[in-house]
């Protein structure tokens, strides 16, 4: 029956869809501004300087 | 490159060529059609020729074991002149078409010539050979570094370094032939793809092993980039080439796929093809080799992090915008659009990130060609992107598509922002693998910058005024509630654009030209640098293990 189908996927899409890129957003910037990890990304972005590439 | 390997690898190698060899024979002979025999000749003749080679380094003597304790960069430096040659390929089959486009009896009246023919010869031999290959050969060098670790294999780079481009030339060799699936940048057939799925899921193993031995304890951004190009890409590629064969001896197969169907799952790959392949990996490199050229960490870490998820989870959804107006469900068609238009903030953030980076550099900028050409890159990012979501919307998209505009998007991405970036990371790159202080002449650097970019400003800036005139023109009505112009009307109208387009695209290629005679002479010129004790190496010897 396609149109269960369509009726469902509708549903799908604009429910559980919506919900799980709002809870990812939310995850992500927990994860990226969580008080600790400030100083992991510090030296995170300062490991690569290391290197060799110089100009 | 055969010496690199211990003597069980290099006979592995022959025993992986031989089947290889075995398989392209029995296509060969036992092909249903010519077009699968011909394929199955190139395997063999690939097959043969790097048997050969093997036998030739078969007896060399084993290399020292100290060798794993630095980086594994052969790899990645024959990737790069695999890199420069497809660039240079498929850069001279683009200005060929464009030239044709202008001046239609260019097809000198042959089947392998047509525009339909020679135009994914294009397309695959700069999206895939050259961007392929630069991505292959930066996220090798990337993830060592990175992690501070030697890749997790020996052999498996060259199976997946060496795989690709037999993907990438059954491709190109296949479409003057006239095999062809007819989705746009997934042509190749199904034989073709099952290779590349094999190929692609060893590159996803050796980058995952080589990131599990990793010796710092966060994983660096530019990793993430790349290993969702990796994921992605295989994802996108196995369920859009869903096929069933004629017969296993034959080309032809047909999708699992019909109708509207059909075409949303060829449009979610297509789209997220641009997302994975041509932004995600070269944001990686980006992410890497931007800070290391400007000798300044990266504006915000934080940033980077957000813009990454916003990036995965959020291009998934808005590959429907190439399907305006079309049977694809209303609804579906403005989920891609939302989509679109919220995705700007994800690439602006990664943009502003990379352009912030450069705040208080501006003197490299100006003294350095090589920051130079990220600095163009990074700009054409945002101002593509930008465009992009705003060509999604379905009333601009109604003026847009099926017109030159799309084309001049594609290139100010692809010329701009793709291959700039490229361009960048491999003059950075390559004195670095080859020991050498700086590329062979600063002066050809520089050279190359402007070509490119009066090129990609020409080639847009064209395509833009055909794609605009053309959507006008198609939609001009008279009094009467008739159309103004013909459809001949419209072509004759771009005429002058598509020579502008043409020059444009020999500037690109006269620079990229330039940009291979300076990496293979960066790699002849003796000068060699001691590198400082301990400081290329993975972190084992530096820690004295």
């Amino acid at each position: 029956m396609p149109e269960t189908g369509h009726a469902l996927t509708l549903l799908f899409a604009k429910g559980f869809g919506l919900f799980y890129l709002l809870a990812l957003s939310v995850g992500t910037l927990i994860y990226a501004f969580w008080p600790g990890s400030g100083k992991r990304f510090d030296h995170a972005a300062k490991s690569v300087l290391r290197g060799e590439d110089q100009p | 490159m055969v010496a690199k390997l211990t003597r069980a690898e290099r006979q592995f190698a022959l025993i992986l060529l031989g089947l290889m060899a075995l398989c392209g024979l029995v296509m060969a002979a036992g092909a249903n059609d010519d077009l699968f025999a011909l394929h199955g000749g190139l395997i063999l003749a690939v097959a043969v020729g790097l048997s050969f080679l093997v036998i030739s380094g078969l007896d060399a003597p084993e290399p020292p074991p100290e060798r794993l304790a630095e980086y594994y960069d052969a790899p990645s430096r024959v990737a790069i002149v695999l890199t420069m040659g497809w660039a240079l390929f498929g850069l001279a089959v683009g200005d060929w078409v464009a030239w044709m486009l202008a001046y239609p009896h260019l097809t000198v009246d042959a089947a392998w010539a047509s525009f339909g023919r020679i135009r994914p010869m294009h397309t695959t031999g700069v999206i895939f050979g050259f961007g392929g290959n630069a991505l292959i050969a930066t996220s090798f060098h990337v993830v060592q570094r990175t992690c501070r670790t030697r890749l997790a294999g020996q052999f498996s780079p060259w199976f997946v370094l060496l795989g690709y481009n037999l993907f990438c030339l059954l491709a190109v060799s296949g479409y003057p032939l006239g095999i062809t699936q007819s989705k746009e940048y997934a042509e190749p057939e199904w034989y073709v793809d099952l290779w590349l799925c094999v190929v692609w899921v060893t590159y996803l193993v050796l980058y995952l092993r080589t990131l599990a031995q990793r010796r710092e304890p966060h994983i660096y951004v530019a990793n993430w980039y790349y290993l969702a190009f990796i994921v992605v890409v295989a994802m996108l590629h196995i369920v859009n080439n869903i096929a069933m064969p004629v017969a296993w001896n034959h080309s032809r197969a047909y999708s699992a796929f019909a109708g509207v169907q059909d075409a949303m799952t060829q449009w979610w790959y297509g789209h997220n093809a641009v997302a994975f392949f041509l932004t995600a990996g070269f944001l990686g490199m980006m992410y890497y080799y931007l800070p290391v050229r400007a000798q300044r960490p990266i504006f915000s870490y934080r940033m980077s992090i957000i813009s990454f998820w916003g990036i995965t989870f959020m291009y998934m959804w808005a590959g429907s915008h190439h399907l305006h107006y079309t049977a694809l469900p209303h609804w579906v068609q403005t989920l891609g659009m939302t989509f679109s238009l919220v995705l700007l903030v994800p690439s602006w953030g990664s943009a502003a990130n990379a352009l912030l980076t450069l705040n208080g550099a501006w003197h490299r900028v100006r003294d350095d060609a090589t920051l130079r050409f990220m600095m163009v890159a990074a700009i054409f990012y945002g101002l593509t992107t930008f465009e992009g979501s705003f060509m999604a919307i379905r009333a601009v998209n109604s003026l847009s598509h099926y017109t030159d505009w799309t084309i001049g998007h594609v290139h100010a991405g692809a010329l701009g922002w793709v291959a700039f970036i490229s361009f960048g990371a491999l003059y950075s790159l390559t004195p670095a693998l080859w020991g050498r202080q700086r590329m062979h002449s600063a002066w050809a650097v520089e050279a190359h910058f402007w070509l490119a970019l009066a090129g990609t400003l020409i080639y847009v800036f064209s395509m833009w005024n055909s794609g605009v005139i053309q959507g006008l023109m198609w939609r001009t009505y008279d009094s009467g509630g008739t159309l103004a112009y013909s459809f001949i009307d419209t072509v004759v109208a771009m005429h002058p654009y598509y020579i502008a387009r043409a020059v444009g695209g020999a500037l690109f290629l006269a620079g990229a030209g330039i940009g291979a005679w300076n990496v293979w002479m960066t790699i002849r010129s003796p000068d060699t640098v001691s590198q400082p004790a301990g400081g290329d190496r993975p972190l084992t010897i530096l820690a004295g293990e």
